[in-house]
């Protein structure tokens, strides 16, 4: 680093704060186009069967209508699956696509869109169609599906299936004292983002487009919309500066871009589609999943086995997955191990990645089942964990690239104060409240992704660091600009990040908290490559105080570069420009994931997460009374947008164990609060004080050391506040989210 | 939503007028609720008539020694009335553990009364509801119901009146005024919201073209021993799956009078003289305050989902009617219960 006070690892605001408290950042449904047209879609009202006739007489008289597409008049769209598969995060199986035939998959799937003058019109018109149904009765209950659940033939790319199993878990189990084996579930969830999902499309002309969709990577929008549409790349660019959070759910195309491309084709005009709060739950969610986990252990709480089985709902016709059982493995040290994951076929949109997937769901069943062992053992739930801990990948037999939990659970509990917990449940209490502490451990992995990212500086000084990538609201704008920053010795100001356009250099879709190390590598490595070249540039005047100098032995700071030893010897940013003979010098970076070092290690993050509850038993009411999450994530880039990050993972978990759910009727298939005043999420009075703790960590899986932490923070939350739960009133609550009912 | 025309009426005969001539047209005060129902498609009106003008915004003092609350009165600034918060702290208390402040206030104290049921199936358009299309069918009787009633309900009809402030009306003994195409009137307030019947359709007693102008409130009492207690699936920001007012006046070590009210129960804010009488001439005791409980819910039945909600009646009840009795009502900001 050559600037004295370096920007990374220090709590920075973020770059694009003010754009974003000014309504001055825009969103996908924000852009206008002259002209434009703007379009509603219509859901079916069943959930399974055919449409028999949609009727769009009255829709059709309704004003500013221009045009109403359904299965019966769209343009022709391929019948292949294969251009659909052009999606990064495509599942195995025959992807969906709207107004493809009279078939109902799903309750809320499109049936019509309509096209008019103005937003209010389209919704009108929208409010007018209506259509008869041959329905048939729907299954929407995982529960309902068991029977016909089955091992997924083909794997999801990316998504590794349970590893074998070692040793003999079942007859260990068998032949254990000291055992326990019980079913858990998770209620299915919902993203919902305050952005809903939009696409604006914008008619060039001459067969251009410029796509704005809310996306987690526009690279993934544009080659599904040219494969679909055999459209010619160089003529379509999509442009999403702004995601006003997604948490998995604008990872995969959704009908929206699809259907508004759709339009503007046919109609050779821009069109903007905004899907309503209602239909946000008509796509991608959080499986509903049916978990059973086994634990035996001998008497001084050694595990000596770990089984655990989930069977997890998807759609009809694709096989979603994600990684539920295969943490029971590798979290805790066990010789003898056994992971079943199925899957079950509902009458339901495909599910999706949503925030820690896999993971979210299956450590909470493996935790809260460590916790009733440690209970069963009489033994600290702390120490169980402790006792148990991996020094290495089971799964894969694998060293960690690092893995400082155990320095996360002594720091966790010292801050929480775990030891002045008194072992019997119901032993603690304040008032009329009972109180509880809990435990968890949470872990994700450490992703990375073939990244490539832009360094260019300016005459006027500034730099510009640019990244396909996407800033979801994480804070990837801010630690990109940081880490040019850095590397140019300017202040942040001076500093332009650039995100979420397909004319910037490649990157993938933005998720499994790959992109911070990911991009932010690319971006340090094009940064190291525009020093050489501005460098040999300086070199090249003449008489150049810096001739011999290579990059190792000057500083770049204060505009201008200089020899370390003796900084007289100097030259300016501008002068190094003008010798270049060019108003802007650029270059690039590639970043890759070193395929060897992960042949060696396991890259995994971790956390320590300790909740305090106070439950009024006789009225079934908890609150949380606060949350210690001790996380190590490698190196933090920004602990600003970092404990942000594990902020809103934490209470996403405590929407997990209190409040989240989605409630479908069984015999119409429909979820029935879809909407924020019946769905609930966390309200401020639910949420008290949360410590996050970054614990130090050096880690050699990728030159800056990242880890990336958006996921980590929900892992292992909505356990320990279960888990508190029982602490406080001995009662196990198998379900969640835990409502008053339950705890009657 | 649909497209509708919009009109503001600037005095109340003409607010009623314009109503009565059109059959598509309905009031709109704060609009936190009826817009939200547009935005479903669950209201469809062809014309809103703006009644936020109409000079229906004050409290005053009646004669008798009560207050007279404007239809427009804003929920905050009701319950944040110097008057309401020193002699009716139940309506002040029971209107803060209401929505959220945001809510609170653009929502008028005439909305709140006409506020439609929270039924999940009444806000789908995509299901059948009797209550939105009379003969249509009651999914919720065996669908999701857990936040609806099990006091008072029928086979037609299981929703529940969301409202908290309407909870402690009820059981202070409000009056509702009302003037309409034939002229002033006022209706008990335990008389204008009604049960669903074979009727479920009807939330309440007005005729077409009727406007709330006005609630009184009667002389002040229950100012020392009261509580409104509201059990709901968050803390903050959510409907009554259980909610009690309750309001005792001591006569010595004895009850002199009880007032009890739920919310969340049935179709109307549901008050039982019954389980008040039984209070009367007790001293206050847990075994009293069950025994209370148990009247209130002798009938009660579950569908199913909101099974639970008799045994959380039931335990709310006698711990609301301890709050009362202690003189320590609930504090909305506090989130644990005393
Ligand atoms: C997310 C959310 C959460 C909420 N949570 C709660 C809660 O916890 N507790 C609670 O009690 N309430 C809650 N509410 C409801 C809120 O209190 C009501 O929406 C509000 O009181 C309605 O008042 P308004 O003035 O906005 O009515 P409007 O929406 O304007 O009108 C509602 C109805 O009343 C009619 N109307 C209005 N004024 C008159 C009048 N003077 N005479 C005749 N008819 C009239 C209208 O025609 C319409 O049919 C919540 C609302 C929302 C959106
Ligand atoms: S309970 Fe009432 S409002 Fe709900 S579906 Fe049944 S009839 Fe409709």
């Amino acid at each position: 680093m050559s600037n004295v006070h370096p920007y990374v690892g220090r709590a920075t605001p973020r770059v694009d704060g003010p754009l974003k408290v000014s309504g001055l950042a825009t969103y996908a449904a924000e852009f206008f186009a002259e002209d434009m047209l703007y379009a509603a879609a219509v859901p079916a009202t069943i959930a399974k069967g055919r449409i028999k006739r949609i009727d769009l007489s009255a829709a059709k008289g309704a004003p500013g209508v221009v045009e109403i597409l359904t299965h019966e008049n769209r343009p022709e769209i391929p019948e292949d699956d294969a251009p659909y598969l052009n999606d990064m995060v495509a599942v195995p199986g025959s992807p969906f696509r709207p107004l493809r035939n009279d078939k109902v998959l799903y309750s809320g799937q499109a049936i019509a869109l309509v096209i008019a003058d103005s937003h209010e019109n389209a919704r009108h018109a929208a409010s007018l169609v209506t259509a008869e149904f041959e329905v048939e009765t729907p299954t929407v209950d995982v529960a309902d599906a068991r029977s016909t659940a089955y091992e997924p033939p083909v794997p999801r790319d990316g998504i590794p299936p349970p590893p074998p199993p070692r040793g003999d878990a079942e007859a260990t189990f068998k032949g254990s004292e000291i055992r326990l084996k019980h079913d858990y579930r998770v209620a299915p969830e919902h993203h919902n983002p305050m952005e809903l999902q939009a696409t604006t499309v914008v008619w060039e002309g001459g067969g251009a487009l410029t796509i704005h969709n809310k996306t987690q990577g526009v690279i993934n929008p544009k080659n599904y919309i040219c494969s679909v549409f055999s459209l010619d790349p160089e003529k379509v660019r999509v442009v999403s500066p702004f995601v006003g959070g997604a948490f998995g759910m604008a990872l995969r195309p959704h009908y929206d871009l699809f259907l508004a491309v759709l339009a503007a084709i046919k109609l050779e005009r821009s069109v903007r589609l905004v899907l309503t709060r209602g239909q946000m739950w008509t796509m991608g969610w959080r499986p509903d999943t049916l978990q059973t986990v086994a634990l035996s252990a001998d008497a001084d709480g050694k595990l000596t086995s770990v089984s655990h089985h989930a069977i997890q709902a998807t759609s009809q016709f694709e096989d979603y997955q994600e990684p539920i059982v295969n943490w029971s493995g590798l979290i805790y040290d066990c010789p003898n191990v056994s992971l079943k994951y199925e899957l079950a076929k509902l009458d339901v949109s495909t599910p999706s990645d949503m925030r820690a997937p896999g993971a979210t769901t299956g450590v909470y069943a493996l935790e809260a089942a460590m916790d009733e062992l440690a209970y069963e053992l009489k033994m600290d739930p702390l120490e169980l964990r402790l006792k148990n801990y991996a020094e290495k990948d089971g799964n894969d037999d694998k060293p960690f690239s690092s893995k400082e939990l155990r320095a996360a659970y002594e720091q966790g509990a010292k801050r929480f104060g775990w030891s002045e917990r008194s072992p019997e449940p119901r032993s603690m209490k304040e008032g009329k409240e009972l109180v509880g502490y809990g435990v968890a451990t949470g872990c994700w992995e450490a992703m990375m992704q073939p990244h490539s990212a832009r360094a260019a500086l300016s005459a006027d000084g500034r730099l510009e660091v640019a990244c396909g990538t996407a800033d979801i609201g994480t804070g990837t704008y801010t630690i990109l600009a940081q880490i040019g920053a850095d590397a140019f010795g300017l202040p942040i100001e001076e500093v332009t990040a650039k995100v979420g356009d397909t004319s910037l250099p490649m990157a993938p879709v933005e998720g499994g908290s790959w992109a911070a190390a990911s991009a932010g590598n690319a971006v340090q490595l094009a940064c190291a490559a525009l020093k050489e070249e501005l460098l040999k540039a300086a070199r090249g005047l003449d008489d150049s105080p810096l001739a011999n100098a290579d990059v190792a032995h000057v500083t770049f700071a204060d505009g201008k570069i200089a020899l370390t030893s003796d900084p007289e010897k100097s030259v300016s940013y501008a002068d190094a420009l003008k010798a270049a003979g060019s108003e802007r010098l650029e270059a690039k970076g590639d970043f890759a994931p070193d395929g060897e070092f992960a042949e060696k290690y396991a890259s995994y993050t971790h956390s320590a997460v300790f909740a305090e509850v106070r439950v009024d038993e006789e009225l079934g009411v908890v609150r949380v009374e606060r949350i210690v999450s001790a996380v190590a994530a490698g190196k933090i880039l920004n602990l600003a947008t970092a404990r942000s990050q594990i902020l809103g993972g934490v209470v996403m978990g405590v929407g997990m164990a209190l409040h989240e759910e989605s409630v479908w009727d069984k015999s119409l298939g429909r979820i029935m609060n879809a909407n924020l005043g019946e769905y609930h999420v966390p309200a401020h009075a639910d949420i008290h004080d949360i410590d996050v703790i970054f614990v130090d960590e050096e880690d050699k899986a990728n030159p800056m050391g990242v880890k990336g932490l958006g996921e980590i923070g929900i892992v292992g939350a909505a356990a320990a506040v279960a888990n508190a739960v029982f602490h406080a009133t001995g009662k196990r609550i198998r379900e969640l989210p835990i409502t008053i009912d339950k705890l009657l | 939503m649909m497209n509708f025309s919009y009109t503001r009426a600037t005095s109340v005969g003409e607010a009623i007028q314009a109503v009565v001539q059109d059959p598509q047209a309905r009031f709109i005060a704060g609009g936190t609720n009826l817009v939200d129902l547009m935005k479903y498609n669950v209201e469809r009106p062809g014309r809103l008539v703006d009644i936020t003008r109409l000079p229906l915004d004050r409290i005053e003092e009646t004669p008798g020694g009560g207050l007279k609350i404007g239809a427009l009165v804003p929920n905050s600034d009701l319950a944040y009335d110097e008057r309401i918060e020193r002699d009716y702290p139940l309506l002040s208390s029971a209107i803060l553990a209401g929505a959220s402040a945001q809510l609170r206030n653009a929502a008028t104290t005439g909305g709140n009364l006409l506020q439609r049921t929270r039924c999940y199936y009444f806000y789908d358009v995509g299901t059948p509801c009797n209550k939105r299309e009379p003969g249509s069918g009651c999914p919720a009787r065996t669908g999701v119901n857990r936040i609806h009633a099990i006091l008072g309900a029928s086979d037609a009809c299981i929703a529940t009146h969301p409202s908290d402030m309407c909870v402690a009306l009820a059981a202070l003994g409000a009056t509702v005024h009302v003037e309409g195409p034939d002229g002033e009137r006022t209706i008990p307030f335990s008389d204008f919201h009604r049960l669903p019947g074979s009727e479920p359709e009807k939330d309440n007693t007005l005729s077409r073209g009727e406007i709330v102008t006005a609630v009184e409130l009667p002389k002040p009492r229950f100012g020392k021993n009261h509580t409104y207690l509201k059990l709901r699936d968050r803390l903050s920001y959510a409907f009554a799956l259980v909610s009690v007012a309750a309001a005792i006046e001591l006569d010595g070590d004895v009850i002199g009078e009880a007032r009890l009210a739920l919310g969340g129960v049935a179709h109307k804010p549901w008050r039982d003289e019954a389980a008040e009488a039984s209070l009367k001439g007790k001293l206050p005791s847990s075994s009293a305050f069950e025994e209370a409980g148990d009247i209130v819910l002798r009938n009660a039945k579950g569908h199913g989902h909101n099974d639970f909600k008799i045994e959380l009646a039931r335990r709310a009840i006698a711990r609301a009617l301890g709050q009362a009795a202690a003189g320590t009502p609930q504090v909305q900001a506090n989130k644990s219960i005393n």
